[in-house]
């Protein structure tokens, strides 16, 4: 820190316009950015952030507007344009060949000559001296396919490197880490910077913001609302300038009052089509009147201990409701779940939860399109019923625009979401799931969402959520149980324990004792 | 020329006068094409002679589906197009109906019945080709073993098979003739492939003279009984051609024949006749082949003899029994 | 990216696929030296110009229409139905085994038996893929195709060894009774006093309209086409909705072979009288074309299956009228619209939508 601001700017972004449509993306946005700082751009989905890193990187081209390097102005019309500039760029969802070599990896589409050797021996010296500096161990050798996410974050990082980027944009960086992977990712961006080079890093998580940053944006509707130095400034106030209005950050909830046990799972086992062994006997209850959170990095088996639940997965053990045992042996059981009192917002909306080309109206009765109130006589659907059910559910969970004849595909992220929750929640479970409930909501609706999953809590029902948003869990939740590896690695009373200690349970350094 | 029989010689010859400008003849190929290599392709030269003889113009036209048989029937006859020629026993029942809707329009079919006034049925005595080319196939034979290759297995390939093995026999009663149908639908037309397996399943069990009535299957026949050093004998046009020597005769059956005289009878100035027409020996309908091809295959002795059964045929004196007259043969 | 308004995806864009066709059609025409504007003209009088083309136009369309719809009701659940063609075949041997061993005295009274031999027959034909798919993973596109063959390998062996007619050369079943034969356009309009040319055209038709509005019930208003329509967009989110993905690939597929399947009483009781070796004549395949242009939509598939009729017709009598034009030139044209239609499809959308997109962005 501390340099002179004589030096022109890594990047300078003057009046950015680019617009789809009839939708405004991007609306006469400037920036600069000072070489050898973190930069956080921060916004809710759709408000323009990866509209003007793709821009930044050449894969759109802006309607009005220029871009200056290091105080030169230059035309970006490809990505090829953009790392010879020296810009490099992490995506969010990583763009490796899983069957090749960290080394293979790093240096494809860079190779230089028609021989491989040379560029493989001059990357694998690179990939030592840049381990060394940035704290950047990766095996060159090894298999993308066998290394973690943290792991392969990492290669996408020297993969940049290798082209020499000296300005280094991460989308959701730490979307798919654990906790104390995600802190190693802060070393090192704290190392790259101290070694003069430029980080954007476009996240949705305000405390990584506060953590990392050194200076940041805030975005909303596709404009620029704000730039502020990290330090001047505080969660609720990015918070504020992201939705336009004051955001409860923290969750409003009383002790809850457990009752009986609704859900009680036993020795839950699960073996996937390709023979790989998902859940290795996971047991938990579930009381009446709490919420039993379900912690652990994606990819742990929370998603089949939903399948499951929910009645579209198989497995073996028991699962008892009020003590009566629900089938779990054969897939296509949605509809006897339901009629058990269970509901599910499951948590991939887009593949599960919704069918993004049907109506609002027909999703509302998704799954529950067999009860009578949706049927008329000979076996047609009862279109009026329909939609005046939804009309009536838009109404009470404030789903915009209010128009039930639009599609899914239509509606913001945190509408869709609320969508799914009006109809799980308005059927009146006994028992709800819910998986990530509010991946790709902004903060507007998170607000929302977790005040209808709490007001469900204190009507006396049984909720379990699975997140790996550990904020979410610890914010939310009464206990908390760890997955990891196909199995509950400890579990916790939620307000006597801490993101330290779940965090190292995540990560499966930390066997405790349920 | 003259015809064996004729029927119902009833049509109005006075229809011509109406439409004669516009008269041209016209003939409907059958589904396969007019390039099928056998069948549509001879009525196609036959139509073709006519126009360069004549100096006249004929219309014509290959169909696609089923329904169109009737439709093009009658959009000729609404144009005035007179007579039309329809190739192949697939015709029939859109050319009964047909037919008495245009009492004044000559039409023709070829190897099959319909029994209207203004129709001419054009039908051939295979069995009489078939049965002279039986008697080289036999004479030119030394192990007095023989082969039949048919397309589909049709009444009127049998009628070839069963006109073939009197042939033969006649020559030599105690002969063998090995008969194979290569198929049961319409590719059974156009599979030389399986043709030349027969062939030489035939071949390896003791024949020598392998004659074919399969369409485009028969190149296949004609090909493997020459590349086995033995004889074919071709059906339809000559095809002693295609391999010089190895091709004992062929059996003639002249549907280009059939076409050229509708056309020329049916045309101004022509004697148009309906009824049955059958082509046999006596109007060369059908015959056997000899040309420069295998006059080395086939001795002075051998033609004498088969020119006298023919004569005989002619006069009556042998009767060759029709395999389509009551669906059976005595001598298989 | 911005979306069409429905109009424009529903008929601008087909009208113009198939405009395009037309032109790339007429050049071809052009380069033999014919005038493709002459030729235009013929195959327009010679599909809608006189009441018998429109008849033999409609009877093409009706067999496209069942086709059509079969591929569609397939598509919504996301099953490529491509075994039309043996569906059709083998229900024609349903409809020749209703017609030859019942001595119908009324056709009333044959239609509905035949509907249900067609419909058993091709139904169960399209069930096995189905559950082939479901159970067993084999890819329906692949053993849809495998049945055709197998369907036309059926209809020789029962037309040649069971049910030929004996005096026939060709393998084809003797000539319904004619209790068993479907009233024709003329015979039906001839009722009411109104004279129609002979064509092949039948009640068949009728049945063919009702089965586009059947469709579009099933499909739109009915429960089990909101669980076709939703495992046919998400299979997962079916799932998680307690939808049987087995149950769904069933009922489609049967449904779809059935709706293919009554093109054969189009063919074999309207048409042809009598069962022959191949009832379809190609009309399975022209289905997947005349789905994939009419969005699946009934009213869609009956729109393009009347184009793929007029193509049908036109195109017999521009080989008629223009002799230098064979039938295979008739089939590059059908073959121009379906590439234009289906797999170039892209080729007008885009630029389309980009119009669109500035349009409403002046607008706005």
């Amino acid at each position: 820190m501390g340099r002179q601001e004589t030096v022109a700017p890594a990047i300078e972004l003057k009046g950015i316009s680019k617009s789809f449509g009839p939708v405004q993306a991007n609306k006469d946005i400037s920036i600069s950015v000072r070489r050898g700082s973190i930069h956080g751009i921060v916004g809710e989905n759709g408000a323009g952030k990866s509209t003007l890193m793709s821009i930044l990187y050449g894969f759109y081209k802006a309607d009005s507007g220029q871009i200056f390097i290091n105080g030169k102005q230059t035309l970006i019309p490809d990505s090829q344009a953009a790392i010879a500039a020296g810009i490099g760029m992490v995506h969010q969802h990583f763009k490796l060949v899983e069957n090749f070599t960290v080394l293979e990896n790093v240096v494809l589409g860079a190779e230089e000559g028609q021989r491989l050797g040379p560029s493989l021996a001059k990357a694998r010296a690179l990939l030592v001296e840049l381990a060394r500096e940035y704290e950047l161990e990766v095996d060159p050798d090894a298999v993308i396919e066998t290394l973690s996410v943290g792991f392969q974050q990492r290669v996408e990082i020297l993969k940049a490197l290798y082209r020499q980027a000296d300005i280094l944009i991460l989308d959701e960086p730490t979307g798919v880490l654990t906790p104390s992977e995600a802190d190693h990712l802060f070393r090192i961006l704290r190392n790259l910077r101290d070694q003069g080079k430029t980080i954007i890093m476009i996240t949705h998580k305000l405390r990584e913001i506060m953590n990392v940053t050194d200076t940041v944006s805030v975005m909303r509707r596709g404009q620029m609302t704000a730039t502020v130095h990290t330090t001047d400034t505080n969660p609720a106030e990015l918070a504020e300038l992201m939705v336009g209005r004051k955001v409860l950050l923290r969750v409003d909830k009383k002790p809850a009052v457990a009752g009986d046990v609704v859900l009680e799972v036993n020795d839950l086992r699960v073996t996937d089509s390709k023979g790989v062994v998902r859940l290795k006997g996971i047991s938990f209850q579930v009381k009446a009147g709490e919420i039993l959170g379900i912690a652990g990095v994606a990819g742990n088996g929370q998603s089949e201990l939903l399948e499951v639940l929910g009645g579209f997965g198989r497995a073996t053990g028991s699962v008892k409701v009020r003590g009566t045992a629900i089938n779990i042996a054969s897939a296509a059981q949605g509809r006897h779940r339901r009629e058990a009192g269970i509901s599910h917002v499951p948590e991939d909306r887009n593949h599960l939860g919704l069918i993004m080309d049907f109506a609002a109206w027909e999703n509302m009765a998704f799954g529950y399109h067999h009860e009578p109130k949706y049927i008329r006589a000979g076996g047609l659907m009862d279109q009026a019923a329909m939609l005046d059910d939804t009309i009536g559910k838009m109404e009470r969970f404030d789903i915009r625009p209010p128009n039930p004849r639009l599609n899914a595909q239509s509606f913001s992220g945190g509408n869709q979401q609320k969508i799914v929750l009006a109809r799980e929640i308005e059927h009146n479970p006994d028992i709800l799931l819910i998986g990530q409930p509010t991946r790709g909501v902004d903060i507007g609706a998170i607000e929302f969402i977790h005040q209808q999953i709490v007001a469900l809590r204190d009507a006396g029902k049984a909720i379990l959520l699975v997140s790996v948003e550990l904020d979410e869990i610890l914010s939310l939740t009464d206990r908390v149980a760890v997955m990891f590896d196909g199995h509950i690695a400890g579990e916790r009373i939620t307000a006597e324990t801490d993101e330290k200690e779940l965090g190292l349970l995540m990560a499966g350094m930390m066997e405790g004792a349920a | 020329m003259t015809f064996m029989k004729t029927i119902l010689g009833t049509a109005s010859a006075l229809a011509l006068t109406a439409g004669a400008a516009l008269a041209d003849p016209a003939i409907i190929f059958d589904l396969g094409g007019k390039f099928d290599k056998s069948f549509n392709e001879a009525a196609f030269e036959g139509a073709e002679r006519w126009a360069k003889d004549s100096g006249g113009t004929y219309r014509e036209i290959e169909l696609q589906s089923e329904a169109q048989r009737e439709q093009a029937l009658r959009r000729f006859a609404e144009a005035g197009n007179n007579p039309i020629i329809v190739v192949g026993f697939s015709y029939a029942t859109a050319l009964e109906t047909v037919a008495v809707d245009f009492p004044d329009t000559h039409f023709a079919i070829v190897d099959m019945v319909v029994d209207k006034p203004n129709v001419r049925s054009v039908i051939f005595n295979e069995h009489e080709g078939s049965y002279l080319v039986g008697m080289l196939a036999a004479m030119a034979s030394k192990t007095g073993k023989v082969g039949f290759v048919g397309g589909m297995d049709i009444p009127l390939i049998r009628k070839f098979a069963c006109g073939y093995v009197q042939g033969v026999k006649a020559v030599n009663p105690g002969a063998t003739v090995f008969q194979n149908m290569t198929g049961t639908t319409y590719t059974a037309w156009n599979d030389p492939v399986k043709g030349g397996e027969l062939t030489r399943a035939q071949i390896d069990q003791g024949a020598d003279v392998v004659y074919h009535a399969a369409g485009g299957t028969g190149r296949g026949v004609l090909q493997a009984a020459a590349d086995a050093g033995k004889l074919g004998i071709g059906v339809d046009s000559n095809q002693n051609y295609m391999f010089p020597g190895h091709v004992l005769t062929s059996m003639l059956k002249r549907v280009d024949v059939a076409v050229y005289n509708a056309f020329k009878d049916g045309s101004d100035g022509g004697t148009w006749t309906s009824g049955f027409n059958v082509l046999g020996l006596a109007t060369d309908g059908v015959g056997y082949a000899m040309d420069s091809n295998n006059a080395a295959l086939v001795s002075a002795d051998m033609v004498a003899k088969v020119e006298a059964a023919k004569a005989d045929i002619i006069a009556g004196k042998i009767m060759v029994h029709d395999y389509m007259s009551d669906n059976a043969c005595p001598v298989m | 990216m911005g979306k069409l308004p429905k109009w424009a995806d529903y008929a601008l864009i087909p009208f113009l696929n198939v405009l395009l066709a037309f032109f790339v059609s007429g050049l071809v025409v052009l380069f033999i030296g014919e005038d493709p504007i002459k030729a235009m003209g013929i195959m327009l009088k010679g599909s809608l110009g006189s009441p018998r083309a429109i008849g033999y136009t409609l009877y093409y369309a009706t067999n496209f229409i069942f086709t059509g719809l079969a591929v569609a009701v397939a598509f919504h659940a996301r099953l490529f139905n491509i075994g039309g063609e043996g569906q059709a075949g083998v229900a024609g041997l349903g409809v020749a085994f209703v017609c030859m061993y019942v001595d119908w005295p009324h056709w009333s009274l044959a239609l509905p038996a035949a509907i249900i031999g067609a419909a058993l027959f091709a139904g169960i034909w399209a069930a096995i893929p189905a559950y082939l798919q479901s159970k067993r993973g084999s890819h329906i596109v692949i053993t849809t195709i495998m049945f055709n063959y197998i369907a036309a390998a059926l209809l020789v062996y029962m037309l040649v060894n069971v049910i030929k007619d004996p005096g026939s050369m060709s393998p084809q079943t003797r000539a319904f009774v004619p209790g068993s034969v479907l009233p024709t356009a003329k015979e039906m309009l001839g009722w009411i006093g109104v004279d129609f040319p002979r064509s092949p055209i039948n009640i068949s038709f009728l049945l063919a309209i009702a089965a586009c509005f059947g469709v579009w019930i099933l499909i739109w208003k009915s429960r089990l086409g909101y669980e076709i329509r939703a495992f046919g967009h998400s299979e997962s989110a079916a799932g998680y909705a307690g939808i049987s993905g087995f149950k769904i690939t069933m009922i489609a597929m049967t449904i779809s072979g059935s709706l293919a399947g009554l093109m054969a009483i189009n063919t074999v009781m309207g048409e042809g009288k009598r069962l022959v070796l191949d009832p379809v004549e190609g009309a399975g395949f022209i289905g997947i074309a005349v789905a994939l242009i009419g969005r699946s939509h009934p009213l869609g598939v009956f729109l393009a299956a009347i184009l793929f009729g007029m193509l049908y017709q036109g195109g017999f009598d521009l080989s008629f009228d223009m002799p230098k034009v064979s039938r295979e030139m008739i089939l590059v044209i059908q073959a121009l619209v379906i590439l234009f239609t289906g797999a170039l499809e892209n080729l007008v959308r885009m630029p389309v939508t980009r119009l669109f997109l500035r349009f409403t962005k002046g607008a706005a």
